[in-house]
């Protein structure tokens, strides 16, 4: 078992690495967008409002594939920026996940007590301020554990990449299929592989709730 | 509070000044929107999508046929696994919550190895693989089972949580009035889960939909397969802008059709005063954001 992993090191290093990396960059990308997002959504501006909710219901009701499809295959018509595939993988993965970012935030902020609000209104702090002092602060707790879900699809939806050519481990599976190797092996070690990613991931959920549940 | 709802704790009635700031904003956002939807539109006129010749395809009685038969390979893909997806997350729901350890370690390890695996990675492994060691499942059902596995786990949690969220005393009850294990299983403790996780489940199905886009990564025949082929059509001079457009409207009726089915389904529970209160519903729901 363990010489199908050392035979074939290239291809799981090279492969992990990259869904690594797409992961990272995507995830920092759709935790900003989706919060900004959820900051529309939730503003006295009904124009902000309207794109926030539009830009959700699309991307929440487009299965990821189709999006990768756009990226991959219409992108290079519109003959815009010329981008690696890389780079547009990771402005797909980015832009759909921010959808499920923004219904996160947002849901957290609904659990804040509406007496938080009117209290800060009675103090007389504006909107930014209520936001970001007030709200935010206790949003966050509860948006720790469904956040590291997000996380989580995130990961393993950086397979998908695999199906447009980006060597990550979604591609691992049909590469050792070529060379003819042992694949239920080569999925055990997959598995494996994901399962050591999902830990941090988990770890760090766990350290932030122990930390911030004293504060409530 | 005039709607009670929370973004609107959120600010005060605006004010004359707040009112000016607010149109202000409104506008600088409805410029930037115009100026994005210009540009793409801009790209679109220039690099010619909008020329009939690129949606030309659409009037052919041949391709249309071929559209509804792609849509029919989605949906029938979608009919069948999410069918099997539910028996097995029902099975393996009740095998987790069972008393004997046989049932209930096997069925954990089942569960949460499925709901491990990325799903194109369990694709990719029934439809290269599999025919390695002889199971030659075809295209259709390698989909069909992945989707199966994986939403089938992820659903047999939904039905777990919500029996571990019908109170105590409806069990205890139950055994009172001296009714079996599978009788208080099927009659007190799955009608009311069901209820009260409705809406989760419909959310499962949508994401299970929208899964078997994956199936055109296995080259099988649904809709984003016939996006592809479409748009290769030399003699539309490659619509394939158009078909990509066309057929994301496609499913984003589809998804919208069903997910506003579980809005009903919350709203009508919520009406009847029967849904249970879910200490796990938040985590759950989270779940689903694949």
């Amino acid at each position: 078992m363990i010489q199908l992993l050392l035979d074939n090191r290239d291809l799981f290093i090279t492969g992990f690495l990259h869904t690594i990396l797409l992961f990272v960059l995507a995830g920092l990308g759709a935790l900003v967008l989706g919060t900004l997002l959820a900051a529309m959504r939730v503003s006295p501006v009904p124009a902000l409002r309207l794109l926030g909710t539009g830009y959700v219901t699309i991307f929440r009701n487009t299965p990821l594939t189709l999006v990768f499809f756009f990226f991959a295959f219409a992108y290079p018509r519109l003959e815009l920026v010329d981008v690696s595939f890389f780079t547009r993988a990771v402005l797909a993965l980015a832009m759909y996940t921010a959808a499920f970012v923004c219904e996160v935030v947002r849901s957290g902020i609904n659990t804040v007590d509406v007496g938080q609000f009117e209290a800060s209104r009675a103090l007389g702090f504006t909107f930014s301020q209520t936001l970001t002092t007030i709200v935010v602060p206790q949003a966050i707790r509860s948006v720790v554990p469904p956040m590291t879900s997000v996380l989580n699809s995130l990961l393993k939806n950086t397979t998908i990449a695999a199906g447009f050519s980006v060597l990550e481990a979604g591609q691992i599976t049909p590469a050792l299929s070529e060379r003819g190797a042992p694949l239920l092996i080569g999925m055990f070690w997959i598995a494996v592989g994901f399962g050591i990613l999902v830990v941090p991931l988990t770890a760090t959920q766990r350290a932030l709730e122990k930390r911030w549940s004293v504060a409530r | 509070m005039e709607r009670g709802s929370v973004s609107s704790a959120l600010y005060d009635l605006p004010g004359p000044r707040a009112r000016a700031r607010n149109k202000a904003f409104s506008v600088l956002a409805i410029l930037c929107i115009l100026a994005l939807a210009g540009f793409v539109g801009y790209r679109f006129w220039i690099t010619g999508q909008f020329e009939s010749p690129k949606w030309e395809w659409l009037l052919y009685k041949d391709l249309q046929l071929q559209l509804f038969a792609a849509l029919g390979a989605t949906l029938g893909a979608f009919v069948v696994a999410a069918l099997l997806a539910l028996a097995f997350g029902l099975l393996f729901a009740v095998a987790r919550l069972s008393e004997h350890w046989w049932w209930r370690t096997p069925a954990f390890a089942i569960v949460e190895f499925f709901r491990a695996i990325p799903l194109v990675v369990m694709i990719f492994f029934l439809f290269y693989a599999a025919p390695q060691a002889g199971i030659n499942l075809g295209v259709f059902w390698s989909l069909v089972v992945s989707l199966t596995l994986y939403n089938g786990s992820v659903l047999a949690e939904v039905f777990r949580a919500g029996m571990q969220s019908v109170p105590r005393g409806q069990r205890e009850a139950a055994y009172a009035l001296g009714l079996r294990k599978n009788q208080v299983m099927r009659a007190v403790l799955l009608p009311q889960a069901i209820q009260a996780m409705l809406p989760t489940i419909v959310s499962q199905l949508v994401v299970l939909l929208k899964d078997t886009a994956l199936g055109f990564l296995i080259t099988y025949q649904e809709l984003l397969n016939e996006a592809r082929y479409l748009g290769s059509l030399t003699e539309f001079g490659r619509p394939i802008i158009p078909t990509a457009l066309v057929i994301g409207a496609v499913y984003i009726t589809l998804c919208t059709a069903l997910s506003s089915s579980a809005g009903y389904l919350e709203r009508r529970s919520r009406r009847t005063g029967r849904a249970l209160p879910t200490p796990d519903a938040r985590l759950v729901t989270a779940e689903l954001a694949t």
